[in-house]
């Protein structure tokens, strides 16, 4: 036996092992993305367009985009006024009324509803901030969405949207 | 050379775990060590392949268990959907659809290896019997198995099968109704179907664990046929077997992946792409390829009970076989008479195959009674007869080398083989009097085939200009036209094109339904002439217009011997027999019947339809249809443009399935070629002695 065989033959050995490794996660890739969503659920997601009118001022109505819960709230002065005199930087998420609305439609208020804690529906015109209440884990949002008390790490999230034309507005 | 007490961690805390469960000393005793005789051929790594298939269609259904909905009005669908919008959803159905075929090629050659050098024999009649059991809830599952998709012959082969047991005397139409959950198959019968054949593939692992366990207990059986004397006769299982396993292991899924990526519906039916129907029985009912040649059993015996206790029976006796061969000596090689006769019983069963995919009329069923006979009759009278008659060859003292060379032979036989046993013919939409569509020039055809772009956007012109009045395309959503390997429109084209067509939508907050202008995420709008089945029957002369987006799949003729095998071959494959009928039927109509046909109230006569008698009036006539790409505005352009059409609609990810495919191909040569010399290399010390 000479001395270059055990090299050649590690170096077949290896190369077998590395190209089956190859092929293994190959093969795995399919069944990984699989459950990735689908093409009909993704196209399913496209943007909605909602219309404002219809909502009386102080009313929150919910609409439902790629499965989630959409609130969209007509906001009163008085809840416009608690939103912004409030000093962000006391807030355990610090972000102005301003970053939550879009300019000239302060009274449209268009957020996830979903709670940041763990994934529950938030009630709306419930709990000492005239926000939002979430019944599982007392989680308290104001009126413009963003925590004050209790478990939630952060504000109600603001999907993306714009306003297609005053009482219009198209989700996503 | 082997024994529990060898294996040694040194590893502290694999020692401490071992003192409390020896897992790696029954693995290492039962893997690695385990004397395995060093003369076994190629024919002894079917067991490892089969264990391989067994693991791949228990994951690859797991995996399609999370997308299929087991309910009659969306079992069809959501198998497409798989087919159409999940990712990787088409290759991960192929592989299963396929891999069940791949398991009975696999079984079957692991079952004639064992006739072969019986394998059965004392002592290893146990062994052999949980293999029986084995392939009996194989059989079991595959059929379950196949009624999942609920397409037509899904819906047949589960009412045919069930019916068996109606044969029963007294008590066999109560066993049927318990069976179904119903007065027919229906909802329930399919449910519980999902169910079993979701349990069924753990109990096949439980009894393979038993059947393994039992093959560790009295050694492997050997192309010789006597049992090793010394460790100079056996090699350690790893790595010797292991090795010699993979190689073929990929071997096997070299010939798999050219099923799953370039022929995935050569053993299929045709008729299970239309929806079940159970109003409506296919013209030819035939059962999955590896139930052949006991359906020929069945229908040999012209009387129902007989037929089934005989189809049973024909399964059930393999496992007395241990006590029907009196012949001491184990292999064939050293039983001059019995190796003949083995070959002939070889035969008897792929001619049972092939006469139990033919119709049950005239000679074939003669021939079916004759080699029926001779089945049972290689059972009960020749193998008991043999033992005593025959005057075996001496044998070996030690198991030799010689048989090596033999097994190389046997290999190229086998393989011939099998792969006749594999290629058995796909159903046929058709009657017998009709003649073989024209075989059209298709872009996506052969194994690097792409769809023509430009064609298939001529042919959505004439689905939309002509077939749609009456013809859905329901599986297909707007956004598909964008699709990669598709028609290649723009998405700002997909959205006025969508735009085009109204569809209903709401209740809004009225509570109305309201009609909107399409988006790219909906579905075709049905049909706007007729509004449900009972209407377009009455409107149409008792027919109602098919679906088109599987159609190209639903439609075939048959190829007859022996060009269905040449259909299966790289470079010859053929899976156009769907667009082929398509653009044969819509160029087929006569204005006048040929003479002694007579075309009853409302038909038309088109040579290519079973029967002759279409409800469907001629629809396409020279100029109907504007092209703007200067292409011919003939009958002839229309028929191939909207057929090319209808193949992209049925099988959406064809370009993506023939390229993954060719990935696949060059990667698993590359594969094999390295296990190959592997497995040298490590036989190598083996061979020099």
């Amino acid at each position: 036996m000479s001395a270059a065989e055990p090299t050649r033959r590690d170096f077949l050995y290896i190369a077998t092992g590395t190209v089956g490794a190859v092929g293994a996660a190959a093969v795995a890739w399919p069944m990984i993305s699989q459950m990735n969503p689908d093409a009909s659920t993704i196209a399913a997601g496209a943007p909605i367009e909602v219309d404002l009118g219809p909502v009386a001022e102080g009313q929150v109505i919910k609409v439902f985009w790629r499965s989630k819960p959409i609130f969209i709230g007509h906001r009163s002065k008085k809840e416009i006024e608690e939103a912004q005199k409030i000093d962000p930087k006391t807030l355990p998420d610090p972000q102005p009324d301003s970053a939550r609305v879009k300019p000239g439609h302060d009274q449209w208020l268009v957020l996830i509803g979903i709670c940041t804690h763990l994934g529950c529906i938030p009630l709306a015109h419930q709990g000492e901030y005239d926000g939002f209440f979430c019944p599982c884990h007392g989680s308290q949002y104001d009126t413009s969405g963003r925590i004050r008390r209790g478990p939630a790490p952060a504000n109600l999230a603001v999907p993306p949207y714009e306003f297609v034309s005053d009482t219009k507005i198209r989700i996503g | 050379m082997s024994g529990p007490s060898t294996y040694q961690p040194n590893n502290a805390f694999l020692k401490w775990f071992e003192a409390r469960l020896p897992l790696g000393g029954l693995i290492h005793s039962s893997f690695v060590v385990y004397p395995t005789p060093r003369n076994l051929n190629y024919w002894w790594t079917f067991g490892a392949i089969l264990s391989f298939m067994l693991g791949a269609q228990i994951v690859t259904g797991i995996i399609l268990t999370m997308h299929y909905t087991p309910h009659v009005d969306m079992a069809f669908n959501s198998v497409e959907h798989i087919m159409r919008d999940v990712n990787y959803g088409w290759l991960l159905r192929y592989l299963h659809s396929n891999g069940a075929s791949m398991f009975f090629v696999a079984v079957y050659i692991h079952m004639f290896r064992g006739l072969y050098y019986g394998s059965y024999k004392e002592p290893r009649e146990v062994l052999w019997i949980l293999g029986v059991i084995i392939y009996l809830l194989m059989m079991a599952t595959g059929f379950l198995g196949y009624t999942l998709p609920w397409g037509q012959m899904s819906f047949w082969g589960a009412t045919v099968i069930t019916n068996f047991f109606s044969a029963i005397p007294l008590v066999g139409e109560s066993i049927v109704t318990w069976l179904w959950g119903g007065y027919a198959v229906g909802n329930p019968t399919l449910q519980r179907f999902f169910s079993l054949h979701y349990l069924l593939p753990f109990v096949i692992a439980g009894v393979v664990v038993l059947h393994v366990w039992a093959l560790h207990v009295v050694g492997q059986n050997n192309p010789v046929g006597i049992d090793p004397k010394s460790g100079q006769d056996t090699v350690p299982f790893t790595p010797h077997a292991t090795i010699k396993d993979g190689f073929m292991v990929a071997l096997f899924c070299l010939f798999f992946a050219w099923f799953v990526f370039y022929i995935p519906n050569y053993l299929g039916h045709a008729d299970n792409y239309t929806q079940a129907n159970p109003g409506v029985t296919p013209a030819h009912i035939v059962p999955e390829w590896y139930y052949l040649p006991f359906y020929a059993i069945l229908r040999a015996i012209p009387n129902k009970l007989a037929g089934v206790i005989a189809m049973f029976g024909s399964i059930l006796i393999l496992a007395f076989l241990p006590w029907l061969d009196t012949s001491r000596v184990k292999s064939a090689t050293f039983r001059p008479l019995y190796k003949q006769f083995f070959w002939v019983f070889v035969l008897v069963c792929l001619g049972l195959g092939y006469l139990g995919s033919r119709p049950a009329e005239g000679g074939y069923v003669i021939a079916a009674r004759i080699l029926t006979a001779y089945y049972f009759i290689h059972f009960l009278i020749v193998l008991p007869l043999l033992g005593l008659i025959e005057t075996p060859r001496p044998l070996p003292n030690s198991i030799s080398e010689s048989v090596l060379k033999k097994a190389a032979v046997l290999l190229a036989i086998g393989i011939g083989a099998a792969s006749l046993l594999v290629m058995t013919p796909s159903a046929f939409a058709q009657g017998h009097d009709t003649p073989h569509p024209p075989r059209n020039k298709w872009s996506f055809a052969g194994g690097f085939g792409k769809f023509d772009e430009a064609q298939l956007q001529r042919g959505f012109k004439v689905y939309k200009e002509v077939c749609q009045n009456c013809h859905g395309l329901s599986l297909l959503s707007f956004r598909n036209l964008a699709d990669p390997g598709g028609p290649g429109f723009t998405p700002a084209q997909v959205q006025t094109i969508a735009a085009d067509y109204k569809i209903q939508d709401g209740p809004n907050d009225q509570g109305e339904m309201f009609e909107r202008n399409g988006r790219p995420a909906d579905r075709f709008p049905p049909p706007t002439t007729w509004k449900n089945e009972a209407q377009a029957r009455a409107l149409y002369n008792g027919t109602v217009p098919p679906d088109m987006s599987v159609l190209a799949k639903a439609r075939s003729y048959e190829r007859g011997f022996p060009w269905f095998l040449l259909d299966a071959l790289p470079f010859l494959q053929y899976q156009e027999h769907g667009v082929d009928y398509i653009v044969a039927l819509l160029k087929g109509y006569k204005d006048k019947p040929p003479e002694g046909v007579t075309i009853p109230q409302g038909g038309y006569y088109n040579e290519y339809f079973p029967g002759h008698s279409i409800a469907m009036p001629p629809p396409l006539t020279d100029g109907r249809v504007d092209y703007t790409d200067g292409s011919p505005a003939t009958v002839d352009q229309y028929a191939r443009d909207v057929a090319a059409f209808m193949m992209w609609t049925a099988e959406p990810h064809l370009e993506a399935r023939k390229r993954i495919g060719f990935q696949v191909m060059i990667f698993l040569l590359i594969f094999a070629g390295l296990m190959y010399f592997t497995k040298k290399k490590v036989w190598r010390d083996v061979h020099a002695h």
